[in-house]
């Protein structure tokens, strides 16, 4: 299991930018005692997220991530299509118990995790300027990250108000048009703006009531996997976020084709992807949802994971 | 009463028949032949090839209709672009829904022809195009006007901007509504139209390029063109098309969602389905029996969003099945024509065809079956009304669209029982719990995962409902608010 | 007969179990069964069939035996010069004017109905009902339309309007006993079904809508919930209950989707005098002109028919 095994070489200096020319082994701020009393750091293993827990890939695959100047800084698991699977089996298992819990209930785990990643702030600072970002656009992407999970918290209990409806039918019935989550969705996250993009992309879903499966950026993995620890520390249930890393020329066909997925959110501007994409979730009639640019959050991106319901009751006496 | 103690027979073999009481014909006008409605005229195919529509009620020909062929697609949707850039994008939303109403008023006075003519075409019986098709399609075109120069307040904090050309395909099982679900909702969204009709009922959509024609719509704003799959084909494939709103089966859905695959074409889909009727013994029985009869003997179960399942709770599945096979027997079979028909003839050969296969399917799959509906006339294609108990979820009958009068009934103990065996299927359009507990409607209409619930009631349509599936269903909705997204782009 | 003091025991329970009824599915049915369009021969057929099912009525505080003995030649001879015409099935009086009827009537086979147990209201003692039910027996009344008590019934004391039919039953001794619920005072459906089985399980003959003095009278959703009970009493215990729809119906188009209903609810046995009646005291002329005209093709005029 070597792969797993942390080299000291793995991550970059913190504020890279001023000290890019430090030998590979500098230990970052985050992870090493004062300089004057040097210890070995403890790394962290980069997992998969699936049902709750975090497991390796079942594949014993690994892809190599580096920094901006080529270095090695972690070693992620690579996920398969098997690890897609469970992460399915997940989901589904997860849906009837999110899907039916209370819009106030989201909101406030909503709202929980936008606290623990504040809270944790500093370390996906860490790990966006180890990426190559300048500490303060970092610093900015964290807190946009942070402010658009407090947006889409909020919006849990009051989208439905926004777009159901009542339908003045001319029979005598009451009729009435309410939103309900599509079901298990599945994305893939945009390669950019590895922390804000990935939760630009979960929170709208979740926030609506679905569960997710959730590719991290291939190219940028790091905070995604990260925010799992966010996700686990906030009360959202097992199985409603499950994340992966992995390539996408190889899972994006499993995330468009599975039968037991409602819907594929697609990131990115690779019209082959797209067309694979859109032609697999044929098998199901999935939804398709492609966002070849990154959009500011709001209401229409919950909605895009909502079907609607229209319910008929006769008036009578 | 919570069953039936004595196995007392009701005779409804009554002296009393109903004599013939047929619909007149004399009003109604049909050409030998149409052509393509392209440009605001009726041109004839480049292809010059014509084929014959019948009516299933007695197999005779009514008229025959144009074959569209790729070049006739492409002259349509050039038609249809050029009135969308010149005319129709820049007119005054207002002007726009006044056309709209226009059209609701011409089908409205013209409704009897209308109604005589689907059922001629179609083979559904005149009561429903009389009572249910026509009134609806014109209340269709009705509600849809008013939205014309009221999008802005459709979709709050966004600019509605319309797609552009919109290509429509439509069934056979209810032509002119169908035709005016795709129609109504386009132009009022700023969108010009190609529709073309199913293969085996395109006359009362060439009736409304007449209607379309009177109403001075500019030329080119809405094209109907006739044909068969292949025509369809090259209305998914052509570029000009900005959007696909296709209505038919999820085998069709599935080719055309992979057909516009890579491309900027957007789509809605309203396909099939296999809803189950669930019955709890608190139910209004007798109510509920009607409301079985309607949701799968309506339009000769040639709806995809009939009741063909049945789930009965066991301490009334006696009750309801023997009220149901009673009720059964004064269910009249035969001329659509006869205003007294309850039940008509099937859209053609090929379906008839393909509900026999599952009539014999089922019993060889050890199915009890049972009919009612008494004797078929001779000539034309029929299909008495047909139960099949002792099945389970595994037997195909139970699984698969027949898209006919067959209902498959299953009994069931508990809530959750129920709400499993109603979702254990790929569809998800409609749904429909009888029970005289409101709290069980919420919970039961809550779980059951398909577009449209009737509770304590069936096939019930308007135009401010929004209707559509999840999961094999389709994808999106038509009718009411919601129904408008499906041809505007939000910005 | 000789019961005096009325019981103050439980005779036998009443049924419990409510059935509830759907307002809307009913009227959706009734809509449908009326758009049924009924034609030529089986027109006629039904036409002669509702003559022959109406019970000719005269309950008015002016009510005289001359009027009694015009409506009952009415009743035998509704148009002569029509061929194969029936007469009705009844003449319905009140008790005092039983015995005029009776003379009147004569050995027509008409038989004569009257409206006992303190018609319309029904604000008696259950023991001044029984015995004017016994006086109209007396006197030559082959049917009885009682009155259900409706401040009982919407009391909740079902079991006291229970008992009170029994009571009346007995009393009616080979009389039929037809059981009128005032379905215009009871409110809702699931009340008119709750009645009918009541009247039904305490032995009512013949089931009835109305007094024809509450409006809304005869209807065709009460009708419809009414044939229900009667199939599923039918079901449970093999008795066959008669149905009559009395006041507001008059004309004959509205009679006709009257006998649809039952043709589509109960069938073939149910198509007779025997089993459902008419209440009705204008309809009869209506049914005669559409006779006429449906022999000689000409519309009809009201001049043309006797009005007694």
């Amino acid at each position: 299991m070597d792969k797993n095994i942390k080299t000291e070489e793995r991550f970059a200096q913190p504020a890279n930018v001023e000290t890019a020319s430090a030998p590979k082994t500098a230990k970052s701020k985050l992870r090493t005692s004062p300089a004057s009393a040097p210890r070995l750091g403890v790394e962290k293993t980069y997992k998969l997220y699936i049902n709750g827990k975090f497991p390796r890939t079942e594949s014993g695959r690994y892809f190599a991530v580096t920094d901006a100047k080529g270095r090695i800084v972690a070693n992620m698991c690579r996920a398969s299509r098997k690890d897609f699977r469970e992460a399915v089996v997940a989901a589904r298992a997860a849906f009837s118990g999110w899907s039916s819990a209370s819009a106030y209930l989201r909101g406030q785990i909503l709202y929980r995790v936008a606290e623990m990643l504040e809270g944790r702030s500093e370390q996906f600072v860490g790990e966006l300027t180890t990426m190559g970002l300048s500490k303060r656009a970092a610093a900015q992407e964290v807190t946009a990250a942070i402010d658009c999970i407090v947006y889409y918290a909020g919006w849990t209990d009051k989208y439905q108000q926004i777009f159901s409806s009542v339908n003045p039918v001319a029979s005598s019935h009451f009729n009435f048009s309410i939103l309900e989550p599509t079901g298990v969705v599945s994305t893939i996250a945009p390669q950019e703006k590895c922390l804000l993009g990935f939760v630009s992309e979960i929170a709208p879903i979740i926030a609506g009531g679905n569960t997710a499966v959730a590719l991290a950026s291939e190219e940028n993995p790091l905070c995604a996997v990260s925010f799992a620890e966010v996700l686990h520390s906030s009360d959202v249930p097992p199985g409603v976020v499950n994340i992966l890393s992995g390539f996408r020329d190889e899972l994006t066909e499993q995330f468009a084709s599975h039968m037991d997925v409602n819907a594929v959110i697609y990131n990115g501007e690779d019209m082959n992807a797209i067309k694979l994409v859109q032609e697999q979730a044929a098998n199901n009639i999935k939804r398709v949802i492609i966002r070849k640019k990154p959009a500011a959050p709001d209401p229409y991106q919950i909605m895009d994971v909502q079907e609607t319901k229209t319910t008929w009751h006769p008036i009578g006496g | 009463m919570s069953n039936v103690k004595h196995a007392i027979k009701l005779n409804y073999d009554t002296e009393w028949e109903y004599a013939p009481a047929p619909e007149s014909t004399d009003h109604i006008s049909l050409k030998d032949r149409y052509d393509l409605f392209i440009g605001g005229e009726f041109v004839a195919p480049k292809s010059g090839v014509y084929f014959d529509t019948i009516n299933p009620a007695n197999e005779k020909i009514l008229a025959s209709v144009a074959q569209a062929g790729a070049a006739d697609v492409d002259r349509a949707v050039k038609a249809a672009r050029g009135a969308y850039e010149n005319v129709w994008s820049k007119m005054k939303p207002a002007e726009r829904g006044k056309f709209i109403y226009r059209i609701a008023r011409i089908i409205q006075e013209r409704a009897r022809e209308f109604a005589v003519i689907e059922s001629m075409d179609g083979g559904k019986p005149i009561r429903e195009s009389r009572d249910v098709d026509v009134p609806l399609a014109a209340a269709h075109f009705f509600y849809y006007a008013g939205w014309a120069d009221k999008l802005d307040y459709a979709f709050p904090h966004k600019t509605p901007k319309p797609l552009g050309v919109a290509g429509q395909i439509i069934p056979w099982n209810f032509p002119l509504l169908m035709a005016a679900w795709k129609i109504a909702p386009a132009l009022a969204c700023g969108n010009t139209v190609v529709l073309k009709p199913a293969e085996t009922t395109p006359l009362t959509a060439m009736k409304l390029a007449e209607v379309i024609q009177a109403a001075d719509l500019p030329p080119g704003v809405v094209n109907i063109i006739t044909g068969d799959g292949s025509t369809g084909a090259s209305i998914v494939d052509h570029d000009g098309i900005d959007k696909i709103a296709f209505t038919g089966s999820t085998d069709v859905g599935k080719i055309i969602q992979r057909a516009v695959a890579g491309g900027d074409k957007k789509y809605t889909l309203e396909l099939g389905g296999k809803a189950a009727n669930i019955i709890f013994d608190d139910a209004p029985i007798d109510q509920a029996v009607e409301g079985v009869v309607n949701a799968i003997f309506f339009n000769q179960g040639h709806v995809c969003c009939a009741g063909s399942r049945l789930l009965v709770q066991e301490s009334v599945a006696e009750e309801v099945v023997t009220k149901l096979k009673e009720r059964m027997q004064t269910l009249i079979v035969g001329d659509p024509m006869d205003k007294n028909t309850d039940i008509g003839a099937i859209n053609s050969a090929a379906q008839l065809e393909r509900i026999n296969a599952y009539l014999e399917l089922g019993q060889k799959e050890g199915a009890a079956m049972y009919q009612a509906g008494g004797k078929t006339p001779k000539k034309g294609y029929w299909c008495r009304p047909t139960l099949f108990t002792d099945v389970s979820q595994s037997h195909r009958v139970v699984r698969e669209e027949i898209f006919g009068p067959v209902l498959a009934i299953q009994t069931f103990r508990t809530l959750d029982e129920a709400v499993t065996k109603a979702n254990n299927t790929q569809y998800g359009l409609s749904g429909g719990v009888w029970t005289d507990k409101g709290a069980k409607i919420f919970k039961v209409g809550q779980k059951i995962r398909a577009g449209v619930i009737w509770a304590n009631t069936f096939n019930k349509f308007d135009p401010t409902s929004p209707f559509g599936g999840y999961k094999e269903s389709g994808v999106g909705r038509e009718g009411g608010l919601h129904g408008l997204s499906a041809y505007l782009n939000l910005h | 007969m000789t019961q005096t003091a009325p019981r103050t025991e439980t005779i036998a329970p009443a049924p419990d179990h409510v059935v509830s009824v759907d307002q809307v599915g009913i009227e959706e049915r009734v809509a449908r069964l009326g758009s049924r369009s009924i034609k030529k021969s089986s027109k006629v057929q039904a036409l002669k069939l509702i003559l022959s099912q109406i019970d000719l009525t005269t309950l008015e505080g002016q009510d005289t035996p001359g009027k009694v003995r015009q409506l009952c030649h009415k009743a035998m001879s509704l148009h002569d010069t029509l061929p194969d015409i029936p007469h009705v099935a009844a003449v319905c009086v009140y008790p005092m004017m039983v015995a005029e009827a009776k003379k009147a009537l004569g050995d027509s086979g008409i038989h004569i109905a009257s409206v006992a147990t303190a018609f319309p209201s029904g604000m008696a003692t259950t023991q001044a009902k029984l015995d004017e039910i016994k006086l109209a027996v007396a006197e030559g009344a082959d049917e009885i339309d009682m009155v259900i008590s409706r401040g009982k019934f919407l009391q909740g004391e079902y079991q006291a309007v229970f008992d009170e039919i029994v009571l009346c039953k007995e009393a009616c001794g080979d009389a039929h006993l037809k059981v009128i619920l005032e379905t215009g005072e009871l409110g809702t459906l699931d009340r008119v079904r709750h009645a009918s089985d009541l009247a039904m399980h305490a032995g009512a003959d013949f089931i009835k809508t109305s007094t024809g003095k509450i409006q809304p009278a005869a209807t065709l959703p009460v009708t419809l919930v009414m044939l229900q009970a009667i199939r599923d009493y039918y079901y449970e215990t093999g008795r066959m209950v008669g149905m009559k729809p009395a006041g507001g119906i008059s004309k004959a188009k509205l009679a006709i989707q009257y006998l649809v209903t039952l043709r589509e609810t109960l069938g073939e046995a149910w198509m007779t005098p025997e089993w459902f009646r008419f209440g009705a005291s204008s309809l009869a002329n209506d049914v005669l002109m559409q006779l006429q005209k449906q022999q000689t093709g000409v519309y009809q005029s009201g001049d043309y028919f006797s009005k007694d």
